[in-house]
């Protein structure tokens, strides 16, 4: 049997995108659901039902009617849902099948990601609604207080409220803008558990697999393939597949050459390229696709010394193409020191001084470029630069490991 | 539901624009006005911000100051009251006045009172 808590995780955003759709209302559908999960742990007594989404659909409906009920001034609501609950072909009372629950999840993931909301809202909602993390949990995740997420949920279930934020899926015409910032809100959840090193690491990594299931949930819900939508899935993949090897015993980040590769996850690893191999064949690729291939071809090499560096090099070439971010071109200058020796690179590293010049990574590539030129002097002093702009502890220690190092070897 | 499109923009732009340009915007403002004829239920220019005036009362003492409400960049040039389906009606509308080239429409919702 499915435990209730088993059930809240998987179908707490289906029931609650079915809930709104009928109520009209995200409070109003959000209160009935957490009403009929509270009646269940009552009721079941540990038995559940033999249809038991269909049960709790049945029972926050009631419970949200006999709500509206006693608040008249909610009378609008309240018609509107006696309608609802009168028309028997949408939601009848008693629920056999439970694909009789209908599903409104892809609505309910553009509501959510619309771009009348914040970034920061956007992403609250999607985890508070569609993965039914609690409001503590999404809290406890991006480090703010609880009364503070709190308030950040209130604020945009109000603008959805009264600036009527639609409940649809977006028309074909405005659909590839709408999905773009869609992907964009999943990746910024992968991101806020992938790349921090700080916070409860727990709960951080239970982002990385809620954006993972996001995108699962997309690919099942979009009638039509969407190559970026596979291209960031297949990243999501790839760079959650290599966590195990990214932080050593004491919680500290491991670079990417120094990982031990054999604790990467090859099963996740592998699904990763696979959908990175079948995205390529839609046609030319979106960013996401590009950068997953790039972490696709890293996932390939048993050691950091067999990666193969000039197929790398290429990849953020095009990518530039697409993106042309002074980042990705250091990016590309570092695979090329690589692929074709330090001296090639190191006048392309020079060439982006002016954008880059205060970013800690421009300084420590070109540290290490120098390091790899023998001249050490320089690289000291490079490093140091890199040192003292650098914001992560983990960072520091590794730069001025590398500062000793050839500091040392040069005396 | 109805919106509130607020129209802002530098007016120094308007006010040194060439005169066949001033014209051609004028067109777009009427061809926007006939395409939306059956949701627009106002729309209005303002004068100039050196025009405005604000008032205050406080402790039962009228204040009242040359010029806007606050200096800003873009002022509020006009307005229009619409009536759409939702929010992203309201927005499409938005995209389509001429102003939104050239400077930004605030939409924002009527409130109701029941």
């Amino acid at each position: 049997m499915t435990s209730i808590d088993e059930l809240y995780r998987v179908e707490w955003g289906h029931l609650l995108s079915a809930l709104i759709r009928v109520l009209g209302d995200f409070d109003v559908a959000e209160d009935a659901l957490q009403d009929a999960f509270a009646a269940a742990v009552v009721e079941w007594n540990g038995a559940a039902p033999r249809n038991p989404v269909g049960w709790l659909y049945s029972t926050a409906r009631h419970r949200a009617l006999d709500r509206l009920r006693r608040h008249t001034r909610f009378e609008e609501k309240r018609i509107a849902i006696a309608e609802a609950m009168a028309t028997p072909s949408r939601a009848p009372d008693v629920l056999d099948d439970e694909d009789a629950v209908p599903d409104e999840r892809l609505r309910l993931i553009f509501t959510c990601c619309h771009p009348a909301l914040s970034a920061e809202a956007q992403v609250a909602l999607t985890l508070r609604t569609l993965c039914g993390l609690t409001t503590e949990e999404v809290a406890r995740a991006f480090l703010v207080p609880t009364a503070t997420m709190a308030q950040r949920l209130v604020r945009a279930k109000g603008k959805i409220r009264a600036a009527a934020v639609p409940y649809r899926v977006p028309e074909a015409g405005d659909l590839p803008e709408r999905l773009a910032e869609v992907l964009q809100v999943i990746y910024l959840v992968f991101n806020e558990g992938y790349a921090a090193s700080t916070g409860d690491t727990l709960v951080r990594g239970e982002l990385c697999a809620e954006a993972i299931r996001l995108a699962r949930l997309l690919r099942v819900l979009l009638r039509d393939p969407e190559p970026e939508l596979d291209g960031l899935l297949a990243l999501m993949l790839l760079h959650d597949g290599r966590r195990a090897g990214r932080v050593d015993e004491r919680g500290d980040l491991v670079r990417l050459s120094e990982q031990d590769r054999t604790r990467w996850d090859q099963v996740q690893l592998e699904e990763g390229r696979t959908l990175v191999r079948s995205t390529l064949r839609l046609g030319p690729p979106g960013p996401f696709t590009l950068e997953a291939a790039i972490a696709a071809v890293h996932s390939e090499a048993e050691r950091a010394d067999a990666t193969d560096w000039t197929q790398i090099a290429a990849l953020y070439e095009r990518l530039y193409a697409l993106h042309p971010s002074p980042v990705v071109e250091l990016n590309r200058a570092a695979a090329l020191s690589f692929a074709r020796g330090p001296a090639e690179a190191l006048p392309l590293v020079d060439a982006l001084a002016e954008p880059l010049a205060g970013f800690h990574l421009w300084h420590a590539t070109r540290a290490d470029l120098l390091r790899r030129l023998d001249r050490r002097g320089e690289a000291v002093a490079e490093y140091g630069e890199a040192y003292a702009l650098a914001g992560n502890d983990a960072e520091r220690r590794f730069l001025a490991r590398r500062m000793e190092e050839v500091g040392g070897a040069g005396n | 539901m109805q919106y509130l499109l607020l129209i802002y923009e530098d007016e120094k732009r308007w006010s040194n624009m060439p005169q066949p340009e001033q014209e051609n915007e004028m067109a777009g403002y009427l061809a926007f006005g006939k395409e939306f004829a059956a949701s627009i239920n106002a729309g209005k220019a303002l004068q100039p911000t050196t025009t405005a005036t604000t008032v205050r009362v406080r402790n039962g003492k009228r204040l009242s100051t040359d010029g806007p409400f606050a200096e800003t960049k873009e002022q509020l040039g006009g307005f229009y009251l619409v009536d759409a389906r939702d929010l992203d009606e309201a927005i499409a509308m938005a995209a389509k006045i001429p102003g939104a080239k050239a400077g930004s429409i605030e939409v924002r919702p009527i409130m109701t009172f029941s």
